[in-house]
């Protein structure tokens, strides 16, 4: 992954305490960095947060991205990814009176199920690599869904 | 005992040894005002704008090495203020800016003179924080001044609520900090100090390129000692001017874009640039890929972020440049500064072919001329701060700097206005020497107002306009650059500077002629009091040599040669 702009994803450890994620944030659009996603939630039993940010940029800017997170004072550690397992989860709402095996099927190969069913929709729920979530999205368009969410990336070095 | 809020900062403040605030009081911060009112340890010095404030404080850190301090009120006050912070974010210089906030009730209602001041000022402060307890206060107060000199210097903004500032709480300053997530480097890698000293060994022509770095870390003398034990010649940012004193054999001079000849064709020439607490900024580099074309880089900073940010380092040492620069030197024996003698005699030959020079050849004062008569008549006597334009780099250029921290001048951020407070701050530091700021009449302008602070506070600033009737740097471009169109550039409606100061009760000089100019000068040190001195200069001298924005830096724009100076 040594290419320009490749996607790469980043976790951040930082303080949990006010403003800290907007620290991160100005300063990815401050110097024109990009986010693709961003996922936020604190770290238990302990007083920091991981932040996961998948981004897209060089391996030079990576480095700089790298290090002005690092300068921030809240920030106790930055690594990028390198060998890592990535997930994303996704959401999916449909009419109830879509396809519904079929579209459990499909969702068990994305390790996922329909987990809510309601009067008149049911929301089906996926988690797995986020590349794997463009693909199940894209398989899922033929079932007419009505509303799509995705969590964005969390990442764990092996 | 409990105190309250503001009594905390009061206490804080002298705890850490404060002995000058400048600020400018407002309903959000009057509770920390009272109690100035009452306390006698440290002097406040009342600015006449929330801005120049900040340049003073900055003035006051850049003379004194000490952490500026700066208080201000709420909203307008502190809008008014970020300039300040931005310029001391982009030149590195420690300050703690206290600043009044509506009370916690009243947050997010839009309420009098309300502005989110930690959002705004979060991206051109090292840090800052919005106090929600005063029970925050003694360690929030404790790590402002911490991370303000620590590291890469920088400014920290700690904003307090009115309520918090009545707030009454225990107070204990003598706190162990626990900062798990900032600890500076400051030790050099002992493993690359040594590959380094074996790159400079082996180079054929070595330059040491200093930046500011090198006076913010206080290793000017062990940089000294450096060069003249290695014999290697040096270039100088702006922003390190007087690190080398101006006759030091090895200084070659000022690089960049308004470097000497022989700077920048020494800085091309290169085989190995020891950069030593620079961050190769545009101004200085020019265009990237043919800067330093055929050199290894040595680079020692103390923020990581700089190293290899615009130009590759070989070998990158994460250090303050104080400690770096003993380990060098201690390690320095093997270097035979012998065999740099064709490489200096290359330099040499350099700023023979062209000079940093200027020609008098108007019947108008040059103002090249203005800034080495201060030098020959004031020299080390001086404290030397500009504002920003012309006068700036000519000021760069022809002072005769002979120390660290004699000059104060917005290098980073380019802040018109940041002179004349900036001096204040400068005089109040070190009052023993005579605070010179050389201006422009474009820039004196930006924060006149300070005459009155100046002369109220018995800061005798002698203030030298340089004239030229013209936004001149901008002029230079539009004369260069925009077919010679000058657009709004052309400020021949001005006010009588003489009668200006006067009214505010310093003193005032319209200077045409050398001899009228050694007379003024003379006049204002003797009297010792806040002066302007209005010198009639060419109007359409440039700065040179240049290179233009983007360029290579051995394409300069040079002097025209003449046959008599």
């Amino acid at each position: 992954m040594t290419t320009d702009n490749a996607r790469r994803v980043i976790s951040v450890i930082v303080v949990n305490e006010a403003s800290v994620l907007s620290r991160i944030t100005d300063l990815f659009s401050g110097r024109g960095y990009n986010i693709t996603s961003l996922t936020v939630a604190p770290i238990p039993d302990s007083k920091y947060s991981r932040l996961t940010i998948a981004t897209l940029g060089s391996v030079k800017v990576m480095e700089q991205i790298t290090k002005q997170l690092h300068k921030l004072i809240p920030v106790l550690r930055v690594y990028e990814h390198e060998d890592m397992v990535e997930k994303e989860m996704a959401m999916v709402k449909f009419e109830i009176t879509e396809n519904l095996s079929d579209i459990n099927t499909i969702c068990e190969a994305y390790n996922g199920k329909i987990v809510n069913a309601g009067e008149t929709t049911v929301i089906a729920m996926v988690a797995d690599e986020p590349k794997r979530i463009d693909n199940f999205l894209n398989s899922m368009k033929r079932y007419n869904p009505k509303e799509i969410v995705r969590s964005g990336a969390v990442a764990l070095e092996r | 005992m409990q105190i309250s809020g503001a009594q905390m900062v009061i206490e804080a403040l002298i705890a850490e040894g404060v002995d000058t605030v400048f600020g400018y009081p407002g309903g959000a911060i009057m509770n920390v005002y009272d109690e100035i009112y009452k306390q006698d340890k440290f002097q406040h010095i009342l600015t006449r704008h929330e801005q120049a404030a900040i340049h003073a404080a900055e003035g006051y850190s850049k003379a004194s090495g000490k952490v500026g301090v700066a208080m201000i009120t709420s909203g307008p006050g502190f809008t008014n203020a970020v300039t300040g912070l931005a310029d001391a974010y982009m030149d590195s210089i420690p300050l703690v800016v206290i600043s009044g906030q509506v009370p916690m009730s009243l947050i997010g209602t839009d309420a009098f003179q309300e502005i989110d001041a930690v959002g705004i000022s979060r991206s051109c402060t090292k840090h800052n924080y919005l106090v929600t307890d005063a029970k925050d206060l003694p360690r929030v107060l404790k790590e402002a001044f911490y991370i303000a000199a620590s590291g890469r210097p920088g400014p920290v903004h700690v904003d307090i609520p009115k309520d918090v500032t009545a707030q009454l709480e225990e107070f204990d300053y003598d706190i162990e900090l626990e900062l798990e997530t900032y600890k500076p480097t400051t030790k050099g890698n002992p493993r690359q100090i040594k590959k380094a000293m074996e790159a400079i060994t082996n180079a054929k022509r070595p330059l040491f390129y200093l930046g500011g770095g090198v006076i913010n870390s206080n290793a000017d003398q062990e940089v000294r000692e450096l060069v003249h034990k290695t014999q290697i010649p040096v270039v100088e940012t702006f922003m390190a001017r007087g690190t080398l004193s101006y006759d030091d054999e090895y200084l070659i001079g000022m690089l960049g874009m308004h470097g000497s000849y022989a700077a920048n064709m020494a800085m091309s020439e290169t085989d190995l640039v020891i950069a030593l607490g620079a961050r190769f900024d545009d101004r200085v580099t020019g265009k990237l890929s043919e800067f330093a074309k055929n050199a290894a880089v040595i680079h020692v900073d103390i923020d990581p972020a700089s190293i290899s940010k615009l130009v590759n380092a070989d070998y990158p040492i994460v250090g303050d440049v104080k400690s770096v620069a003993t380990e060098m030197l201690a390690q320095s024996d093997k270097v035979d500064g012998s065999k740099y003698e064709s490489w200096r005699e290359t330099i040499h030959n350099f700023d023979a072919l062209h000079p940093l020079t200027y020609h008098e050849d108007t019947e108008r004062i040059k103002p090249q001329w203005v800034i080495e008569r201060v030098g020959e008549l004031l020299g080390d006597d001086a404290n030397i701060s500009t504002d920003v334009g012309q006068h700036q780099m000519w000021t760069a250029q022809f002072y005769p700097f002979t120390r660290a921290r004699q000059f104060a001048s917005s290098g980073g951020l380019g802040t018109m206005g940041f002179g004349f407070p900036a001096a204040m701050g400068v005089k109040a530091a070190s009052p023993e020497k005579v605070s010179v700021n050389f201006t422009g009449d474009g820039s004196i302008l930006m924060n006149v107002q300070e005459l009155m602070t100046a002369v109220e506070k018995k800061l005798p600033v002698i203030n030298i306009i340089l004239n030229n009737n013209y936004l001149g740097m901008v002029r230079q471009w539009q004369t260069l650059f925009y077919d010679k169109r000058h657009s709004e550039t052309d400020l021949s409606m001005q006010p009588d500077f003489v009668k200006l100061a006067e009214s505010f009760g310093g003193i005032g000089y319209r200077v045409t002629t050398k001899e009228e100019f050694d007379a003024a000068l003379k006049d204002a040190v003797e009297k010792d009091v806040v002066a302007f001195i209005d010198v009639v200069v060419e109007r359409l001298e440039n700065v040179l040599p240049m290179v233009p924005a983007g360029g290579s830096l051995f394409n300069m724009m040079l002097l025209e040669k003449k046959e008599e100076k």
